[in-house]
């Protein structure tokens, strides 16, 4: 047993940490924001030429093998600078699943362009009403021919307008909230009868409403087995929350060190406010929730690859509950203990803050995995 | 990085297996298992059976004696032993005063207290604490005078644990009224059979005799059983209070205990089911189950950094004041899964022994005292607010 990094993975670390600190100062992120797309193709090409794309995939796959630890590392230095370029939705969840179900083809035709640099990405599950239950699906798959067409809705979809392909959850079979009868489709992002409702999010991230209207795909669009969607989905889901959970805690050491230098030169009553014994003792909190956080995200990163199904929820479920309640902490009292600017846009601070409170709505939030954690553990 | 143990180490989790089922005294076993308060004998038995095969002193280096195991060992020593409900080690001996006179003491020193504390043939005490300091422990009154080649020694300690078993103790006392608080203290060990030493029990909460007073009344202790120099005993008792940290978080017993509560949630019943179906106590479970998981890899990263030669990051620091909380919500949640049959006072079965029949399950009778008695994990050590200033001071330079 050893928990420390393999000198590949701090090659990898410091090269994150290099990325980060030379492109994404804050000003220049409030810059990349502002842009069009809401990301930049040169950052994007760096990824891909630094090997980054192929991180979490296996050699067979076309990747480098470096496996969730790989992500958790490049993800938690991403979390530091607040990176806005879309490795979550196309690396993870896009890539993700196209390596874990898709056919030799469809590697091949999306798989390595993606590796390359050449392909963008986007899972469409959620729906108005689905919440955090990935089998409250009415998106409909019917067949047409050879092929399918689909007909509905999707929302929030993260990455949607830069996508060339979007993955789609669709109930091919089966009532609302089944977990069986549905399906995955790979449709093209410029799809005849495919609109779009693009907006910012919060933290400044890009996502979409998407409405398919007989929306014709054929049978090669369909990634992996018919009707047998689910359990694909949900272990892509839960590497995508421990990947989630090493952004957080990248977020949680950047707003800690900002409070901490905050406390340490802001003066009130003729004396830096952390000479007062009450701030001193809530940023001592937030250091612990931070290591808290910290430790879950790697017990998760070990152990979401397990071959036990039992073991990968739990894990993936107590590192968002973790995150969750470290990240609302960390970030409520950062920006209590910057007074008045915490809640300015001025300041990093409230960035991280609105960053930390969305990725604790993502994929389920803190009571939602605390539940899911404990019907898991209870019953063992 | 790989969480998997090696073939070595899995060989080594199930000689330690092994050990433990061969050695551990069947009545200890029960005792712990039930969670029975233990006799000094109980403890005895089982860590002499430890100090036989060298593994007592297992946090220990080989060239004072000890197994020097690596850190990967030390975290499967100590599960393994939890697991099979070995006592936890007495830590007055083993993990305070040993480290101290090994890194302070002369060699006389070490071949004269080493060697007893290996194999558990001598039991320590601790002598901090005073009833005028408590968190504030440098402002210490209780003085050593020089007389010739001996110390005259009066004042009391309190909150000295087991003291009423021990056979020393080791004192910080002052040797110089004159200087700052820091600067006059010396670090003394004190056979407990010397005249003039006095043992007064302080009964807890939970009725027990753990803790005790103890007066000092001219008492004469050889200059030879100064560890270190002279008005240097604040270096050893920083270093005392270091050392102890890692083992305080306690996380395997909190695992065990944690299962013990989901055991305990399986028997009792809410409205005709088990109280572990009752959605929202099961949600408090799986909390704690979740912290007590952060705890574990807090420390498991932290024995990853020493084993490649670090020194433990700020994050060992958290290990205490998270450790002891999560051990009284375990106590809370017990006690909360009892409902009204936590109310019954069994005294004569929790303290002495008697076979008197209990009221309700076994676990019912204990889980109120337990959880009175865990409240003093977040005060004992350091309390968790003096535990918090010393990160704000060291760590995050405030």
């Amino acid at each position: 047993m050893d928990l420390s990094l393999s000198d590949e993975q701090k090659q990898l670390q410091e090269s994150a940490e290099r990325f980060v600190r030379e492109k994404y100062t804050f000003e220049n992120r409030r810059k990349i924001a502002a842009t069009e797309r809401g990301w930049l193709l040169e950052n994007w090409a760096q990824f891909a030429e630094l090997g980054w794309l192929a991180i979490p995939f296996s050699e067979d796959d076309g990747g480098i093998g470096f496996g969730s630890i790989g992500t958790m590392i490049v993800m938690e230095q991403f979390g530091k600078g607040l990176v806005l370029e879309p490795f979550l939705p196309t690396v993870v969840l896009g890539g993700g699943l196209i390596a874990s179900a898709g056919s030799k083809a469809q590697k091949e035709a999306l798989l390595a362009p993606m590796i390359e640099g050449k392909k963008q990405f986007a899972l469409a599950w959620l729906e108005r009403q689905s919440r955090y239950n990935l089998a409250d699906i009415s998106l409909k798959a019917t067949k047409e021919g050879a092929g399918w067409s689909l007909s509905g809705h999707k929302g929030v979809v993260y990455n949607a307008a830069s996508a060339d392909q979007i993955i789609v959850l669709a109930r091919t079979a089966g009532s609302a909230r089944e977990d069986k009868g549905l399906t995955l489709f790979v449709v093209d992002g410029k799809a005849k009868g495919l609109s779009r409702r693009d907006y910012p999010t919060q933290d400044a991230f890009r996502a979409s409403e998407l409405t398919f209207d007989k929306v014709s795909v054929g049978a090669d669009a369909v990634l992996g087995k018919v009707d047998a969607a689910f359990p694909v989905v949900e272990d892509s889901v839960d590497r995508a929350i421990v990947a989630l959970c090493a952004e957080a805690t990248g977020c949680m050491d950047a707003i800690n060190a900002a409070t901490l230098e905050y406390i340490k030169t802001r003066k009130q009553f003729g004396v830096p406010i952390g000479k007062f014994q009450v701030l001193q003792h809530r940023m001592v909190d937030c250091f612990t929730n931070a290591q808290e956080a910290r430790s879950m995200t790697l017990m998760a990163s070990l152990k979401i690859d397990d071959k036990d199904g039992i073991v990968r929820r739990k894990a993936a479920s107590g590192a968002k509950v973790q995150i969750g309640k470290s990240g609302k902490f960390c970030g409520q009292s950062a920006v209590q203990m910057h007074g008045g600017m915490g809640v300015t846009d001025e300041l990093s601070v409230s960035h991280y803050f609105k960053r930390l409170t969305m990725i604790d709505m993502m994929f389920g939030n803190q009571q939602h995995h605390l539940t899911r954690y404990s019907n898991l553990a209870m019953a063992a | 990085m790989d969480l998997a143990f090696t073939a070595e180490e899995r060989k080594f989790a199930d000689d330690v297996r092994a050990f433990v089922k061969a050695n551990l005294p069947a009545d200890v076993r029960e005792k712990v298992k039930n969670g029975k308060h233990l006799g000094r004998d109980d403890y005895m038995r089982w860590q002499q059976a430890l100090g036989r095969n060298g593994w007592l002193v297992y946090t220990w280096p080989k060239k004072h004696g000890g197994p020097g195991f690596t850190p990967s060992q030390r975290y499967i020593f100590e599960n393994v032993c939890a697991e099979e409900y070995a006592p936890g080690i007495i830590p007055f001996g083993t993990k305070m005063v040993g480290p101290v006179i090994y890194t302070f003491g002369n060699d006389e020193q070490k071949a004269k207290y080493l060697p007893a504390i290996r194999e558990s043939t001598t039991w320590w005490c601790q002598g901090y604490s005073e009833p005028g300091s408590g968190s504030d422990l440098a402002s210490l009154r209780t003085k050593a005078e020089k007389e010739g080649d001996h110390y005259i020694v009066n004042g009391s300690k309190t909150w000295n644990t087991m003291g009423h078993w021990a056979d020393w103790i080791f004192c910080l006392v002052r040797t110089d009224p004159k200087v700052k608080p820091q600067e006059g203290i010396s670090f003394l060990l004190i056979d407990m059979k010397t005249p003039g030493i006095t043992v007064k029990p302080i009964i807890m909460a939970d009725g027990g005799h753990e803790v005790n007073e103890v007066f000092f009344d001219n008492v004469k202790v050889p200059v030879a059983n100064l560890v270190g120099k002279e008005n240097e005993g604040w270096t050893c008792a920083k270093f005392l209070l270091a050392n102890e940290r890692l083992g305080i978080a306690a996380v395997p017993q909190s695992k065990r205990g944690v299962e013990a509560l989901k055991d305990i949630a399986r028997i009792e019943q809410d409205n005709g089911r088990p109280l572990i179906e009752n959605k929202s106590f099961a949600e408090k479970i799986a909390d704690l189950e979740i912290q007590v998981t952060a705890l574990e890899y807090t420390e498991l990263r932290v024995l990853s950094t020493m084993a490649h030669g670090g020194q433990p990051g700020p994050e060992v620091s958290g290990l205490k004041i998270r450790g002891s909380e999560i051990q009284q919500r375990i106590s809370e949640l017990a006690m909360e899964a009892v409902g009204e049959y936590a109310a019954p006072y069994l005294p004569g079965l929790l303290w002495q022994g008697s076979n008197e029949e209990p009221v309700g399950p076994e676990y019912a009778h204990l889980a109120a005292p337990r959880y009175f008695n865990a409240r003093k994990t977040t005060i004992y050590g350091g309390s968790n607010e003096i535990q918090k200033g010393i990160i704000s001071k060291m760590v995050l330079g405030l």
